[in-house]
C-alpha cells in the first residue's frame, strides 16, 4: 500500500494511540497538515507558541501517565520546543516530539528555517532520529514511543525534512515490534540484590524511605505502602515524588529538601538506613552530599543504572523497575514495629511544625495555599510553575492521589504552569488548579488563547506579589538586600485575562481571595484569580545553598 | 603531545571499550556525552568490529575509577551504544602507531634508520630532505622514539591513539547488566560511600 511520509506518520501515530497532539504549523511541516484532515482520531490542538507545545505535551504526560506528543516546524519552530524538552529530559517526562526540517537536500546549506534540531537536542533527549526516507518512518515512531515510554522515561525527537514528507513509500502496517541492540531496560530486578537490600533494612533501627518520581512512573505507590506498612517505615518524598505517596498517611511526612519539611531533613539526616525508591539523589534533596548522614546506608531502588552511585556509594542497589523491586522486596521483609523511631520523628515534627504563616489580612503563600486545599477537598490536580509559590505548594496541600502535584523539578522552569496545566486539562475532567507566579505568568501566558478556544475548566490563581519571590529571597539573605531586577512592574492581569476571553478577577484580602477561589471553584470555564500577596515574604525552612540537611534553618535570623 | 619518560607523568588513564552502532551520528553522541559530563578524552579511535554493523570505539580518558564509572554507565544509556566497559584493570595488549616525519640530510639517513631499528620502527618514505619513520608499540615506546628523532628536526607527527585488547581469551563484549551491581559493591568496599575526586557540591 503506497502512503506519503505525512501519511505514514499519522498512522503512526494513531497506531500508536496517540490521539493528541500540541503542535504549531510552519512552511516545512505543510505536507503534514494537508492530510491531518483524513486522521479525525488526531486531535491536534493549536498552541500559540512551540514552547507552549512542549509543556502542555509534558503536562499531559504527567497528568496521565501516557506519552506526550508535541508538534513544531522546522528552524525556530523547533529551537523554540528547546526549554520544554529540556524540562521533559529531566524529570525523565515520556514524550515524542516531531520536528519538520528542511528538504532533505538542502540540510547541511543554511536553507532557510534550517536549524539542526537533532544536533541541538542531542544532550537533552533520550534519543533523536534525523528520518531520511519515508519507509523509515513507522520504525523510527515505533522505537521513538518505546524508548520514550520504557525504562527511565524520557522525550525522544524525531526530525523529518520536508521532502520525506511528501515521499511515497510501502506502507505494510505499523511495526509491532522493535529491534534495538543496544536499548533492553533491566526491568526485574536480581533476586541477590534484592535479598542483600532486605538483609539490611531487617537490620535497620530508624530506616527512612526517599521515594522519588520513580515511584510516580512506574505506579508503584500500592507497594510502597505495603512495604512502609509492613516494616513501619516513615516515607518521605523528594519534590517530584509528591503524591506518589499518600500524604495523609500516617507513616507519610511529606518532602526534603532545600525547602522541604524541617522534620524530614532531620530524619532524613538521623536515619540509619536509607532506601532511595526511584529517585537520584539531586542536590536539591539531599543538601551537601559531603555531609549528608554519614553513617546511614544506603539502599537505591532505581532503573537507571547510571543513578547507582552517582551522587552516592550505594550498599545495596537494586536495579529495575521501581514497582517491580518493590514487589520482589516485600517478601523478603519482616514485619516490626518501631515506636521510638517515629516518636522521634513526631517529636521534631511537634516542636518544628511547617507553619510559618504570619497573622494578619494580607494574603500570604502558605494562606494561599491552604485557602486553595481546603476550597478543593486536597483533591484537585496542582500544576505549579517554579519559586516560592512551587515551594509553598509543596509544603501546604496534602496530596493524597499520584500525580496530582505537577511540577518543573529538575530544570525549574519558570512558565511551566501555563502551559503544563493545559496539558493536564486535557487528561482529565475535574478542574485542573494552576497555582502560578506573576513572573513565570508572564512568559507563557499567550496559552490563554488556547486555554479559551477549548474552554478548558483551568483555575489559573496568580500568586500576585510583584516580584521574584525566590529571587528576591536570595538577594535579600544572600547579597545584602541588594534588590535589582527582581522587582517585576506588571500588565493588569485581569484585563490581559479578559483580552482572551477568560473571566477574571482580583483579591486583595485574605477574604477576597476566599471569596475569589469559591467562586473560580464554582465557575464553568477558564479562570484566572490576581491574588495580590505580601510582598516581601520567604519561604521556611531552608537549607542554604551549599549546607548540608542538618543545617536547615526556620528563619532569616538563624542564617 | 610532549614525550615523557615514565608512564608516571600520565594522569591517571582508564580505557573503555565502547561496541557502538555503525551510524550517521553516533560519533557526536559519545563526544557530546563526554562534553557535557565533563570527561576528557586523551584519545579516542573508531573502526569496525568483528560483528557486522558495529564500531568499536577504544576510548582512553584520565581520571579515577569513580568517575570512569559514570563514563561507562552513561556511554551505555546512549540508545546506540551497544557495551561499554572499562577494561584498564584486566591484562591488555595496547598498541598505538605513529608516522613520525624527520628532516635529515643524506648523511644523517643511516643513523636514524639505526635508531629505527632499535625500536622496530621502519623507514617507511626516503626524500633527498626528510623521512617517514612508522612505529608501532605502547605509548612509552613511541614516546621514547620520539624523545630520540625530535633533535634531528621533527617536521610533523601523526599518533593513531591508543587500541587495546584484552589478553587471553576473554573479550571486551556486552556483559550481563547484573554485573554493575557487583562492580557497585566492589566499589564501596574500595571507597567507602561517596565517590571520591572532586564532589560536586550543593549548587546554588
Amino acid at each position: 500500500m503506497k502512503r506519503n511520509g505525512a501519511q505514514i506518520l499519522l498512522e503512526s501515530l494513531a497506531a500508536e494511540g496517540a490521539n493528541l497532539i500540541f503542535g504549531y504549523p510552519g512552511g516545512v511541516v505543510l505536507p503534514l497538515y494537508h492530510r491531518f484532515r483524513e486522521y479525525p482520531q488526531i486531535k491536534h490542538v493549536l498552541v500559540r507558541h512551540e514552547q507552549g507545545a512542549a509543556h502542555a505535551a509534558d503536562g499531559y504526560a504527567r497528568a496521565s501517565g501516557r506519552t506526550g506528543v508535541c508538534l513544531a516546524t522546522s528552524g525556530p519552530g523547533a529551537t523554540n520546543l528547546v526549554t520544554g524538552i529540556c524540562t521533559a529530559y529531566m524529570d525523565s517526562i515520556p514524550m515524542v516530539i516531531i520536528t519538520g526540517n528542511v528538504a532533505r537536500d538542502l540540510i547541511g546549506r543554511d536553507g532557510f528555517q534550517e536549524a539542526d534540531i537533532t544536533g541541538i537536542t542531542l544532550p537533552i533527549t533520550k534519543h533523536n532520529y534525523l528520518v531520511m526516507r519515508a519507509s523509515e518512518i513507522a520504525p523510527a515512531v515505533k522505537e521513538a514511543f518505546h524508548i520514550a515510554s520504557t525504562g527511565r522515561k524520557g522525550p525522544v525527537l524525531v526530525d523529518i525534512p520536508k521532502d520525506v514528507f511528501i515521499e511515497e513509500a510501502d506502507f505494510e502496517g505499523y511495526p509491532d515490534q522493535v529491534h534495538l541492540r543496544g536499548y533492553d531496560p533491566v526491568t526485574i530486578p536480581s533476586d541477590l540484590e534484592v535479598e542483600r537490600a532486605a538483609a539490611i533494612l531487617n537490620e535497620a533501627q530508624r530506616p527512612i524511605i526517599l521515594s522519588g518520581h520513580g515511584t510516580l512512573q512506574s505506579g508503584a505507590t500500592d507497594e510502597l505502602v505495603a512495604l512502609a506498612e509492613r516494616a513501619q517505615i516513615p516515607v518521605i518524598t523528594t519534590l517530584l515524588g509528591i503524591s506518589g505517596f499518600p500524604e495523609d498517611h500516617a507513616l507519610s511526612y511529606g518532602f526534603m529538601g532545600m525547602h522541604g519539611h524541617y522534620f524530614c531533613n532531620m530524619a532524613a539526616d538521623h536515619a540509619d538506613v536509607v532506601v532511595g525508591v526511584g529517585m537520584r539523589f539531586d542536590d536539591r534533596a539531599m543538601g551537601r552530599f559531603k555531609d549528608f548522614n554519614p553513617q546511614a546506608q544506603i539502599i537505591h531502588l532505581d532503573i537507571d543504572p547510571a543513578e547507582i552511585g552517582k551522587n552516592f556509594h550505594t550498599h545495596a542497589p537494586v536495579l529495575g523497575d521501581v514497582r517491580q523491586s518493590l514487589r520482589a522486596l516485600l517478601p523478603h521483609i519482616a514485619s516490626t514495629t518501631r515506636p521510638d523511631w517515629i516518636r522521634w520523628i513526631d517529636d521534631v515534627k511537634a516542636q518544628h511544625p511547617t507553619d510559618y504563616d504570619a497573622e494578619g489580612a494580607e494574603v500570604t503563600g502558605p494562606w494561599l495555599c491552604r485557602a486553595i486545599a481546603q476550597q478543593t477537598q486536597r483533591k484537585a490536580t496542582i500544576v505549579t510553575g517554579v519559586g516560592q509559590h512551587q515551594m509553598w505548594a509543596a509544603q501546604y496541600y496534602n496530596y493524597t492521589r499520584p500525580r496530582q502535584y505537577i511540577s518543573s523539578g529538575g530544570l525549574g522552569t519558570m512558565g511551566f504552569e501555563v502551559p503544563a496545566a493545559l496539558g493536564a486539562q486535557f487528561a482529565q475532567d475535574e478542574p485542573v488548579w494552576s497555582i502560578c507566579g506573576d513572573g513565570g505568568f508572564q512568559m507563557t501566558c499567550q496559552e490563554l488563547q488556547t486555554v479559551a478556544e477549548h474552554k478548558l475548566p483551568i483555575r489559573y490563581v496568580i500568586f500576585n506579589n510583584g516580584y521574584l519571590g525566590m529571587v528576591r529571597q536570595w538577594q535579600e539573605l544572600f547579597y545584602e538586600d541588594n534588590y535589582h531586577s527582581v522587582a517585576l512592574g506588571q500588565p493588569d492581569f485581569v484585563k490581559l485575562a479578559e483580552a482572551y476571553g477568560v473571566t477574571a478577577l482580583r483579591a486583595t484580602t485574605r477574604t477576597e481571595a476566599a471569596a475569589a477561589l469559591r467562586e473560580a471553584d464554582a465557575h464553568d470555564g477558564p479562570i484566572v484569580l490576581d491574588i495580590r500577596c505580601v510582598e516581601q515574604e520567604n519561604v521556611w525552612p531552608m537549607v542554604p545553598a551549599g549546607a548540608a540537611l542538618s543545617e536547615t534553618v526556620e528563619s532569616a535570623e538563624a542564617l | 603531545m610532549i614525550a615523557t619518560n615514565s608512564q608516571h607523568a600520565h594522569p591517571p588513564q582508564r580505557v573503555v571499550v565502547a561496541h557502538v552502532e555503525d551510524r550517521p551520528g553516533v560519533l557526536a553522541r559519545v563526544a557530546s556525552l563526554f562534553r557535557r559530563r565533563g570527561f576528557n578524552i586523551e584519545s579516542l579511535t573508531v573502526g569496525h568490529s568483528d560483528e557486522p554493523g558495529l564500531s568499536r570505539m577504544t576510548i582512553v580518558v584520565d581520571g579515577q575509577s569513580a568517575q570512569v564509572q559514570q563514563v561507562e554507565r552513561q556511554l551505555f544509556k546512549l540508545v546506540d551504544v551497544v557495551s561499554a566497559i572499562d577494561i584498564s584493570e584486566r591484562p591488555l595488549v595496547a598498541r598505538e602507531l605513529a608516522l613520525i616525519k624527520v628532516s635529515c640530510t643524506p648523511q644523517g639517513r643511516r643513523d636514524i634508520i639505526a635508531l629505527a631499528d632499535v625500536f622496530r620502527a621502519t623507514v617507511v618514505d626516503v626524500a633527498d630532505a626528510s623521512v617517514i619513520v612508522q612505529v608501532l608499540g605502547d605509548e612509552d615506546k613511541v614516546d621514547a622514539l620520539l624523545r630520540l628523532l625530535r633533535p634531528y628536526g621533527l617536521l610533523e607527527l601523526v599518533r593513531t591513539g591508543r587500541v587495546a585488547m584484552v589478553r587471553g581469551s576473554g573479550t571486551s563484549k556486552p556483559v550481563p547488566v547484573s554485573e554493575i551491581a557487583r562492580r557497585a559493591e566492589e566499589e564501596r568496599a574500595q571507597f567507602g560511600r561517596r565517590p571520591d575526586g572532586a564532589l560536586p557540591f550543593a549548587s546554588d
